[in-house]
């Protein structure tokens, strides 16, 4: 084959053993039965124009377009693979190596035995996980990309913390993309159960081959029972050619606390879905978000959280710095529904813009039906203000220097929220790199 | 030390400083006085460095360097201080750290080595007792939520950290109650010596009863109008500034 095909008609060449399997099967239950919705879903559901007034800003066209192959194998050696994972001080922690979607075993390693990791292809059909989970949270209905991934995707994760139990380690899944050889597109499926009186940090973390065409489009369902915690992060340092469609959407039953800090520092167009559904009294959600669209990074944020019972809390901080021609996007939704009285959500973005090539859209979005309620939401954009800087200089700190020290001071709360340390000092090095490197 | 000659400045094409001319020695302090919008604030900011403004004529050197060719923090390098009169709130930069990097970016600029962080701790201590300023306080953001008093002590408390050879107080007395004043004069006093220089903007005599300037000089209309020694200031506390801007008025008349 010398001519590539695009990505559409690679999805539709896939989906045909998909539905000749569908067809021989006996018995369409579990995992079949999620697949065959996810096809029908993909008759009716169509790719984004900037028509859609969801994906207004974020232009997906061009990428459908383009000749990426459905996650070709990679030729690294496991030695390779550790080479090229970024350099996050793993050494406590369960480490769970992907590379185009391919569990690598040898660059793998769980410490606590109290975590249970199955992997999709291991498991029959019909397997529990698959009858009563999997595919159970995420919208297949409206989400196009999602439905995609549930047809298709063939290496999915599932991890459950069982009932009463702490995981003493972060959970680290590393995602590589490995665009070298053949661009690619690339399926993550990850489905966290978190049961109930249970508590875990799990840590994603998404990167490229320097410089290679990738493309990953990735769910991640999540469940808290009753009392549960999670502290779930997602880390985006995919290189300037990679681009990333993702979601994360979580249920969350009473009492149980999520927390999810998206942190977006490097890729070319970037669109996370956050959604989640608080449907127990007295859940609690934090949604952290901090993203760098430099160069002509283009980064999406879409959350949503879904208050369907009395007495849960909400609270979102997201927060940008865009340089060159960086374009970003923000849309908070909040949905009150009439019975979630005594609700209490809160919603914060800010952005600051060190060129006046860089920009923003932001939209938050309440929707409340309930009248007992206390809702808050605030957005600012702006350029660095110039007292503050004008300050600092003014007492011998270099311009490069005192800029630093405000957008650091900036992020500063969004960066505490981030209670893993090695994630925290991780997150920080990066963002150093590159202010340091930033040209006005 | 200081020669400002024929400065002229304006900020949106208003004239603010029109030929403004001042020699300062070495171990002298100078106050400079006037009615409001004379122009005092605007020559402490052009000598610091603010980039609103701009200059049509005129030099400013310090020891030699012309200042006006340098960066806010070259200025500060070569040793320039100006205490603000509205010092700015920086939340989430933490006072010490501030400090630190500003101490070490004048030393790195005054090509010294660095502090080491117990070097550090110890200077910062001493200079701490000076203004009476409380730890806590240093362990806040920078400025946030700091009362009148306590910012203007940090001011001082800086000042002490970066020794600089030429210090200008802008209207640092404003809104201080007669403790605080009397701190943040005996920080100044206590770091005067043969070597620097003091500058202090104001608008009362108060604060001269407690750092006694060498010199006063009335600036009106962005010009100085008239200069004397401390008993000037005195007069202008008995006379107001009437009599001066009639002197002038008939003058270019």
């Amino acid at each position: 084959m010398t001519e590539q095909t695009s990505l559409i008609e690679q999805i539709e060449e896939q989906l045909e053993p998909l539905v000749a399997d569908l067809e021989k099967a006996q018995d369409l239950t579990g995992l079949y039965q999620t697949k065959q919705l996810a096809l029908a879903c993909l008759e009716n559901l169509e790719f984004p124009t900037s028509k859609h007034e969801e994906w207004k800003y974020t232009p997906v066209s061009a990428l459908l377009e383009t000749g990426f192959q459905i996650e070709p194998e990679t030729t690294l050696s496991p030695e390779k693979i550790q080479e090229n994972l970024p350099d996050f001080d793993d050494s406590k922690a369960n480490v769970l190596v992907f590379v185009n979607g391919h569990f690598s075993a040898e660059n793998s390693n769980i410490q606590d035995t109290n975590l249970e990791v199955r992997h999709f292809k291991d498991l029959d059909f019909n397997a529990d996980i698959f009858t009563n989970r999997v595919g159970k949270i995420a919208s297949i209905e409206q989400e196009i990309f999602t439905a995609v991934n549930t047809a298709i995707s063939k290496n999915g994760i599932y991890l459950k913390i069982p009932k009463n139990q702490v995981i003493e380690h972060p959970v680290l899944l590393y995602f590589l993309a490995d665009g070298s050889d053949k661009s690619t597109f690339i399926q993550p499926r990850n489905f966290i159960d978190s049961e109930s009186g249970s508590q875990a940090t799990i840590i994603e973390l998404f990167s490229s081959i320097t410089d290679s065409q990738t493309f990953t489009n990735a769910v991640t369902e999540v469940r808290l029972e009753n009392n549960a915690v999670l502290d779930h992060y997602k880390i985006q340092l995919e290189g300037v050619e990679s681009s990333h469609i993702g979601t994360v959407h979580a249920h969350q039953y009473q009492d149980s606390k999520f927390t999810n800090t998206t942190i977006s520092l490097d890729g070319n167009i970037i669109r996370n879905n956050l959604n989640i559904n608080l449907d127990g009294e007295n859940c609690t959600a934090y949604m952290n978000g901090f993203y760098m669209p430099f160069g002509t990074t283009h980064i999406d944020n879409h959350t949503a959280v879904d208050h369907l019972q009395p007495n849960s809390y909400s609270n979102e901080l997201y927060k940008g710095i865009l340089g060159d021609t960086g374009t970003a996007v923000f849309n908070g939704k909040i949905f009150v529904r009439q019975y979630a009285q005594k609700t209490n959500a809160f919603q914060s973005n800010k952005n600051i813009l060190l060129s006046s090539e860089a920009s923003v859209n932001a939209k938050p979005q309440l929707e409340i039906w309930a009248d007992d309620v206390k809702c808050s939401h605030g957005c600012t954009t702006g350029a660095l203000d110039e007292d503050p800087m004008f300050y600092l200089r003014s007492r011998g700190i270099p311009e490069l220097e005192a800029r630093k020290l405000l957008l650091f001071a900036f992020a500063g709360d969004v960066l505490e929220r981030i209670k893993v340390e090695s994630v925290r000092t991780f997150i920080e090095s990066w963002i150093h790199q590159k202010l340091d490197n930033y040209n006005e | 030390m200081l020669q400002i000659k024929n400065l002229h400045a304006s900020i949106e094409d208003k004239k603010i400083l029109n030929g403004i001319n001042l020699n300062i020695q070495a171990g002298e302090v100078h106050a400079i006085m006037g009615p409001n919008g004379s122009g005092k604030s605007t020559l402490a900011a052009v000598l610091a460095g603010r980039e609103d403004y701009e200059i049509h004529e005129g030099e400013v050197l310090l020891d030699g360097k012309n200042l006006l060719e340098l960066a806010p923090e070259e200025r500060a390098g070569e040793g320039l201080f100006l205490a603000f009169q509205y010092p700015i709130e920086i939340p989430g930069v933490s006072n010490t750290n501030f400090l630190k990097t500003a101490v070490n970016a004048v030393r790195k600029y005054r090509e010294q080595p660095e502090l080491d962080a117990v070097t550090f701790l110890k200077t910062m201590k001493k200079k701490m007792k000076l203004v009476e300023i409380d730890r806590a306080l240093l362990n806040r953001s920078l400025n946030e939520g700091f009362s009148g008093g306590e910012k203007k002590r940090n001011e001082i408390f800086q000042m002490a950290m970066l020794e600089p050879k030429l210090a200008i107080l802008d209207e640092t007395d404003s809104g201080l109650d007669i403790d605080a004043l009397r701190i943040v004069a005996n920080g100044v006093n206590t770091l005067k010596s043969p070597e620097n220089a003091t500058i202090v903007v104001t608008h009362y005599q108060r604060l001269l009863d407690y750092i006694v300037p060498d010199f006063v000089h009335v600036l009106y209309k962005g010009q100085i109008i008239k200069s004397g020694t401390k008993e000037l200031a005195l007069e202008l506390e008995e006379k107001g500034y009437d009599w001066l801007k009639k002197e002038v008025e008939e003058t270019t008349v």
